[in-house]
């Protein structure tokens, strides 16, 4: 496979959905060949701030909607599909990454791969400078080995920023690894069983790591999933459409080379610069806003995603975390882009709510920890046990 | 049959604030080049996100002060998609839910009487960028793109013509004098809706939309224009109206049709995420409350009690600056009338002379209130007054200190008077002989002499008075 879109020197990948300045940045499409970025993501810029160098940006799939990259326009795919930056973290290339968290691909790669993904809570890493699809639930997230690593990453990166306006104000946040002994964590039943028997015996194997260092593990039955999956696909499906559209091949980017006026360079760019899943995803979010739709789709989606915020909190009462797998399986095998878009529908089961509710996740070990909003000091503290099990 | 015309209006007005309405470019007035003006953010680069410009906030909220709003606690953006070269991303920013501004009201007077428009909403948006067309190219100019705007949309509430210009030419006047808009060419524009229908009938007739004009001229034409082609297709069937949105033609004075229901868009309007709602709350609204200029209305009826004409009322509504100075030195004791008097006539009278305009004038309250204290209270006489002004307008002299440096500060008394007259009249023998033998011009030359000996100080007219009775 092929890991960088773009390659230099240093200790920090950076996925392509992520601006680097003067660094060429496609988010996997064609639609954006040859742009280059006038400036860097905040993240990157505090990063380099402190000393850490970029490596490279690696390969995402288009605009990061697929599973795990395999659609990027710049890419190459085995047969047995993986996300390049967390590759890239796992063979130890790389410190850590910087992913940008939409709809699932970053935390499945993780879980595939065997490294941790932090999604942190929406507002406390500035997104300025991501490429933008879903912006009221895409989070920029962090690809490191180890929960340790995780933290050392987010201490620089977290924190307030003026040129985003949904930034949280806090200039700081917590992200020392919690005590695990009396933590209570619940199971959720639904969805370890859409999980095959490699992903729930992990599942198991992080149980018993939380049990031996003192947690309290239960299994709890909870009807959320689904429907927070479902709202979350309008949503991200809705803003996408609108955040692309700006790809018209009129300022940058690709434009097609035949047209007669305004109309055909709109099409004919659109149409040979998106892959077969963005169109999907524009199609499906015009759909959701249109006028005799919308009442029914997306302003019900976010009373849904008030309902759901409700209820989680409400089951937040009683446990400090939710273990849930990240995917049904660690082996997706190369196919065809038009089961595409059914296909990462099925898997955001597991990833959606996180994104729905802007709360954080936590990826370890190929298994799935969920927190209260700003609660990452406890995933990163249980998931540096459950990484510790056989040692 | 009689018919009524009714018609509702949205206008837009780009607002007087230094930067963008999302990002720190400065607005394209500042522009010299296309695309001065322009940064990632406004030319609709990925990676960037909007930040809100307060200023904006405040002065939306002003407007619908001043048009007697209710003020939402509570606002939020939506993104209005479609695709258009001069409009960056694609979508506009504005707001469709949750608006700043609802149900005001403002009186508009004319000829007709006076009537009460309903004022639906003011929303805060974006503007779009500009198209320059070159033979068969066109090329985006993006200085415009995101300049902020606030849309008034009122009830059709209007029935002519004449109201739509007045409430039109109210606004401005209001909205300069809150410091909201200069309003100058292009920054005001209006979509004008209009139906007619029988008088007395309760029912709407059938509505037509002519977009996007900003001369008062044109909507006047264009009012009259449509109004009469409904009030034709009604009485004689010469066309079937059809709801739609017309354009105006200034050339040939006609409007024509640009899109009708069927075909226009659905702009698949949705909440922007990248926008936290914004929260009014009771301390930030009294802060702007408090900022807020006077009513107009309310102030120019103050004016024209004070005696201050109409014309003096235009020029002071229009131009905050100049009615606070008046507002200042009126607090301080001035006479309205008389202070109107010295800074509309004197002082820009001074001011052209230099070749500056009121706009350019710098003199504080307390000089110029100085100045019309010291004529008032009878220390100095209004011409001596006038020589002051142009020494502070000019060097930005002290008015008290000038005026005891040139001796013009002296109380007169009628005997000092008297002296110079007596010295007068021996001093020109041949122009005593003239007057006295029926030459009244030769009057003159004595009344100089004693001004000029008087170094402009005392009264004029009585030192004429005296004059004479001595010359008798």
């Amino acid at each position: 496979m092929k890991y960088y879109a773009y390659k230099c020197d240093g200790n920090i990948a950076v996925d392509d959905t992520i601006l680097v300045k003067d660094i060429p940045a496609t988010a996997g499409s064609k639609i954006l060949d040859g742009f280059k970025p006038l400036f860097s993501a905040e993240a990157v810029v505090r990063l380099e701030n402190k000393g850490y160098k970029i490596a490279g940006k690696t390969n995402v799939g288009e605009f990061g909607l697929d599973l795990v990259g395999e659609f990027s326009h710049y890419g190459e795919n085995d047969e047995e599909l993986k996300g390049a930056a967390a590759e890239l973290v796992k063979s130890g290339e790389v410190k850590a990454a910087l992913g940008v968290d939409m709809n699932g691909s970053t935390r499945r790669a993780a879980a595939i791969s065997g490294v941790d993904f932090l999604k942190p809570t929406y507002g406390t890493v500035s997104r300025y400078g991501v490429i933008s699809c879903a912006a009221s639930g895409e989070q920029l997230g962090v690809y490191a080995d180890r929960a340790e690593g995780i933290k050392e990453i987010m201490d620089v990166i977290a924190g307030h920023d003026d040129k985003d306006g949904t930034s949280l104000r806090n200039d700081k946040y917590d992200y020392t690894l919690s005590g695990v002994k009396g933590k209570k964590v619940c199971l959720v039943k639904e969805l370890f069983e859409k999980a095959d028997a490699t992903v729930q015996e992990n599942i198991n194997k992080a149980i018993d790591a939380l049990k031996v260092n003192g947690a309290v593990v239960e299994e709890v039955s909870l009807d959320i999933f689904d429907t927070a999956n479902v709202a979350w696909q309008i949503l991200m499906t809705a803003e996408t459409c609108n955040n692309v559209s700006r790809y018209d091949g009129v300022k940058f980017g690709y434009r097609a080379s035949e047209y007669k006026n305004i109309d055909e360079l709109y099409v004919n760019s659109r149409t040979e610069g998106f892959n077969f899943l963005t169109k999907a995803v524009i199609l499906y979010g015009s759909d959701v806003l249109s006028k005799n739709r919308y009442k029914d789709c997306y302003d019900k989606s976010l009373k849904v995603r008030r309902v759901i915020a409700d209820k989680f909190a409400d089951i937040m009462k009683n446990y400090d975390a939710i273990l849930t797998p990240a995917c049904s399986k660690y082996s997706y095998k190369a196919y065809d882009i038009k089961e595409a878009f059914g296909k990462v529908f099925e898997e955001s089961v597991f990833t959606a709510i996180a994104n729905l509710i802007g709360t954080p996740a936590l990826v370890t070990s190929g298994v799935q920890l969920l927190g209260k909003h700003f609660d990452e000091s406890t995933l990163l503290g249980l998931g540096a046990v459950i990484e510790r099990k056989g040692e | 049959m009689n018919y009524e015309v009714v018609i509702g209006l949205e206008t837009h007005v780009e607002l007087d604030t230094k930067s963008k309405i999302f990002c720190s470019c400065g607005g394209h007035s500042a522009a010299n080049e296309p695309n001065d003006c322009v940064c990632p953010a406004c030319s609709g680069m990925p990676g960037m996100l909007p930040v809100m410009n307060k200023k904006v906030v405040e002065l939306a909220v002003t407007a619908g002060l001043m048009l007697n709003c209710e003020i939402s606690r509570y606002t939020t953006f939506d993104k209005k998609n479609y695709f258009y070269p001069d409009l960056p991303c694609a979508y506009q920013i504005t707001q469709l839910n949750h608006p700043i501004c609802t149900n005001g009201c403002v009186t508009v007077k004319t000829t007709q009487g006076s009537r009460d428009i309903r004022i639906k909403q003011i929303h805060m948006e974006e503007d779009a960028g500009k198209l320059v067309h070159s033979g068969k190219v066109s090329y985006v100019d993006f200085n415009r793109t995101s300049v902020p705007l606030i849309e008034i949309v009122t009830q059709p509430d209007f029935r002519s013509a004449e109201e739509v210009i007045t409430y039109l030419t109210k606004l401005k006047s209001m909205f300069r004098s809150g410091g909201i808009s200069e309003c100058e060419e292009g920054a005001m524009r209006c979509d004008v809706n209009i139906s007619v229908r029988p008088e007395g009938s309760e029912e709407f007739g059938v509505r037509t939309e002519i977009k996007n004009m900003s001369s008062f001229e044109s909507i006047a034409k264009a009012i009259k224009y449509e109004s009469q082609r409904h009030i034709d297709a009604i009485e004689f069937e010469t066309e079937e109206l059809v709801q739609e949105t017309r354009r105006y033609d200034d050339l040939t004075g006609k409007t024509s049709a640009m899109r009708n229901k069927e075909t226009e868009a659905d702009y698949r309007y949705f909440p922007d995420a990248n926008l936290m709602p914004i929260i009014i709350d009771d301390e930030w609204l009294e802060e702007i409350k408090a900022n807020k200029p006077a009513e107009v209305d309310e102030k120019a009826e103050d004016y024209r009690l004070a005696g201050i004409s109409e014309e003096e009322i235009e020029m002071l509504i229009s131009n905050n600056k100049i009615a606070k100075l008046l507002d200042d030195i009126v607090a301080k004791g001035c006479n309205a009338k008389e202070g109107a008097a010295w800074i509309l006539t004197d002082c820009a009278g001074i001011l052209r002379k230099m070749g500056k305009t009121l706009n350019d004038l710098t003199i504080t309250a307390d000089d110029l209130f100085a100045i019309t204290n010291m004529v008032e209270k009878g220390d100095v006489n209004r011409s001596a007054g006038r020589k002051i002004l142009i020494a502070v307008i000019e060097d930005g002299a002290d008015p008290i200190a000038f005026c005891k440096e040139n001796g013009l500060d002296k109380k007169f008394d009628e005997s000092a008077i008297a002296a110079v007259i007596d010295q007068a009249i021996a001093s020109n023998p041949q122009a005593v002989e003239d007057f006295k033998s029926g030459k009244t011009k030769a009057l003159q030359a004595l009344f100089g002499f004693c001004m000029k000996q008087l170094k402009g100080a005392g009264d004029p007219a009585v030192i004429k008075t005296m004059l004479e009775e001595k010359l008798k």
